[in-house]
């Protein structure tokens, strides 16, 4: 076991990535099929479930709705009429959710669609679950004032999702699932009642261990998280001004 | 994979704002505050074994807006060394990626809290005073500070008035202007525009701004800055400033309810001082601590005109002990020519 390793990491992610958006935009097919697969691992959720209570539909509804979505998201380029000078990605893409599920309300004509769009799964039934059940409760439903900041919770909740999914990954390959599972019950589970010297006492290890440990993923969640941010981001000034929202910077 | 619940995001958004101090010379101790563009933690400097005040930016890279924002602010404070100014020790980047820098612990109380617990009006001014000293300094040397308010002046322990987060802080053309400049890149200079008949000559100066968006804080921050005027702010947008603080300071409760009531002289000296037409305030900071010091020592202030009744008794409060001996001496005459008399 290698658990020491407390201020490496730094090589985890590349440098750079491509934006999302350029990526998008690339000619090359592999490039564009990762940028959808980024976005699509980003934002199903949010959607899926702003379907669910925004549009008040039905789970088959809602997940026909969520993998169209994304299918006309390639198709008709949407992402190219992003303007990141006006407005962030993400109520761009929430304003293309409404306009679409309208489109397709009037239209009347929704399509089964076939397969799905990306290569990332979409767990549709773990997500309705999130939900609280598949009958909505009118009472329930977020005011439209609110709609804006429960689509921004539940992307927030994915792409932490998708930070601590990395960092488990990362562990796993490095000989740190020990490290892992100190951040999942201290940081995760959470259970109020747990402290580091409970952990301490349970992996038998001296408590400071645990101190490094959890300091130690904290920093690596932190990074995971941003580098992720920064690559579904139009823009370095969006990125700084959507980290300040996921972290909660701007709120304190 | 399990999805995560709102108590699991608060915690991990907390224990993301922790800095990685890896590879520096500081350990970190406990959080102190949280600014606008990012948060105060007292922290160990392990080589000089002494606590020092650690200001780190939330968001990663050194080229955005705050970073370099942050970056000015150390170089500011280093070129400001006068005791009312906190002073800055390290600057640097962490190995998170997010920008810092190091400045003296401050242990005291901010003004706010600190002037709750003074009830003399005159050294409620002394205090204040001094803080126009700080002010006045940062002046000579270019500065103006552009978000003062009670909340960023600390009190230490032995009366010391310091003067904290200059993250506002915007460098005006002159020597001084030019030595921050050269250290600075990043900061552009903005030609005044001509200037109206009613503008003084202190104000035909050129600015140095990083940027030019409204910032500051609403009610202590001067009728131009709110709207935006970034090239023409010079001095007397401090004055502006430190007018609604001396009305904050001559006005604030005592715990016990005991509220300082200021007088027409002190009045019309914040008047003054936070007029809408900044062509109507004091033009410096000094001839507004002149005129508080004036009334400290019960001479005329500037930015009153006296009624007779106000100037008897204003000499009647500053000669108070001759005029009563001299009383004391005419009665004690009459007194003895009476008896002489008899």
């Amino acid at each position: 076991m290698n658990e020491d390793k407390s201020n490496q990491g730094g090589d985890r992610f590349p440098p750079t990535r491509w934006s999302v958006l350029d990526a998008a935009r690339s000619s090359d097919e592999a490039e564009r099929v990762r940028a959808m697969d980024t976005l699509c691992a980003a934002y199903w959720k949010p959607v899926y479930k702003y379907v669910r209570l925004r549009w008040n539909r039905p789970t088959e509804d809602a997940q026909d709705l969520t993998q169209g979505f994304f299918v006309q998201l390639i198709e008709r380029n949407l992402l190219e009429k992003f303007d990141p000078a006006k407005s962030r990605l993400r109520t761009y893409l929430r304003l293309c959710v409404d306009s679409f599920v309208m489109n397709e309300e009037k239209a009347a004509k929704r399509l089964k669609r076939g397969g799905n769009v990306s290569h990332v799964a979409l767990d549709f039934a773990g997500a309705e679950e999130e939900l609280g059940g598949a009958v909505m409760d009118p009472a329930a439903i977020p005011s439209p004032e609110s709609l804006e900041e429960f689509f921004e919770k539940e992307w927030i909740r994915g792409l932490f999702e998708l930070a601590v999914e990395d960092l488990r990954k990362y562990c796993e390959a490095n000989e740190r699932e020990r490290t892992f599972r100190l951040f999942e019950e201290y940081d995760l589970a959470g259970d109020e009642t747990i402290s580091y010297d409970k952990l301490a006492a349970e992996y038998g290890i001296p408590v400071t261990d645990v101190t490094n440990a959890l300091s130690w993923a904290r920093r690596e969640f932190r990074r995971g998280a941003l580098e992720r941010l920064r690559e579904i981001c139009g823009s370095e000034e969006e990125f700084q001004r959507e980290a300040r929202a996921v972290f909660g910077w701007e709120a304190k | 994979m399990k999805s995560l619940s709102d108590k699991a995001i608060d915690r991990l958004r907390a224990g993301a704002d922790e800095p990685d101090l890896a590879g520096t010379r500081y350990r970190l101790l406990e959080r102190i505050a949280r600014g606008g563009m990012g948060v105060v933690y007292a922290a160990e400097d392990e080589k000089l074994e002494r606590r020092v005040a650690l200001k780190v930016l939330d968001v990663p890279g050194t080229d955005g807006d705050f970073a370099n924002r942050l970056m000015r602010e150390a170089r500011v404070l280093a070129r400001l060394e006068h005791p009312g100014i906190v002073p800055v020790h390290d600057v640097g980047t962490l190995a998170d990626g997010r920008v810092f820098y190091t400045m003296k612990f401050v242990e005291g109380q901010r003004l706010d809290k600190f002037i709750e617990g003074v009830e003399s009006v005159q050294d409620r001014l002394r205090l204040f005073l001094r803080i126009c000293e700080a002010v006045a300094f940062a002046h000579a040397r270019g500065v103006l500070h552009r978000d003062l308010k009670p909340a960023n002046i600390m009190v230490g322990p032995f009366g010391e008035v310091l003067v904290m987060d200059w993250g506002l802080a915007k460098i005006l053309r002159g020597e001084a202007a030019n030595a921050v400049r050269g250290a600075d890149p990043e900061a552009t200079i903005v030609e005044k525009p001509k200037q109206t008949g009613e503008e003084s000559d202190s104000t035909k100066s050129s600015v140095i701004t990083g940027h030019g968006t409204v910032m500051g804080t609403p009610g202590y921050m001067s009728p131009e800055q709110a709207r935006g005027e970034v090239e023409v702010l010079d001095a007397r947008s401090d004055i502006f400033s430190l007018g609604a603080l001396l009305r904050f300071i001559l006005t604030q409760k005592t715990p016990t309810g005991f509220t300082p009531r200021p007088d027409r002289s002190l009045e019309a000296i914040c008047v003054k001082a936070t007029a809408e037409r900044r062509d109507l305030r004091y033009s410096a900071v000094q001839d507004f601590g002149q005129d508080v010091s004036r009334y400290l020592d019960g001479l005329a202030v500037g930015a009153h005109r006296e009624s007779i009744f106000e100037k008897t008794a204003r000499f009647y409060r500053r000669y108070r002990f001759f005029i009563l001996l001299i009383l004391a001496y005419l009665v004690m005459r009459v007194i003895l020519l009476l008896v002489l008399k008899r």
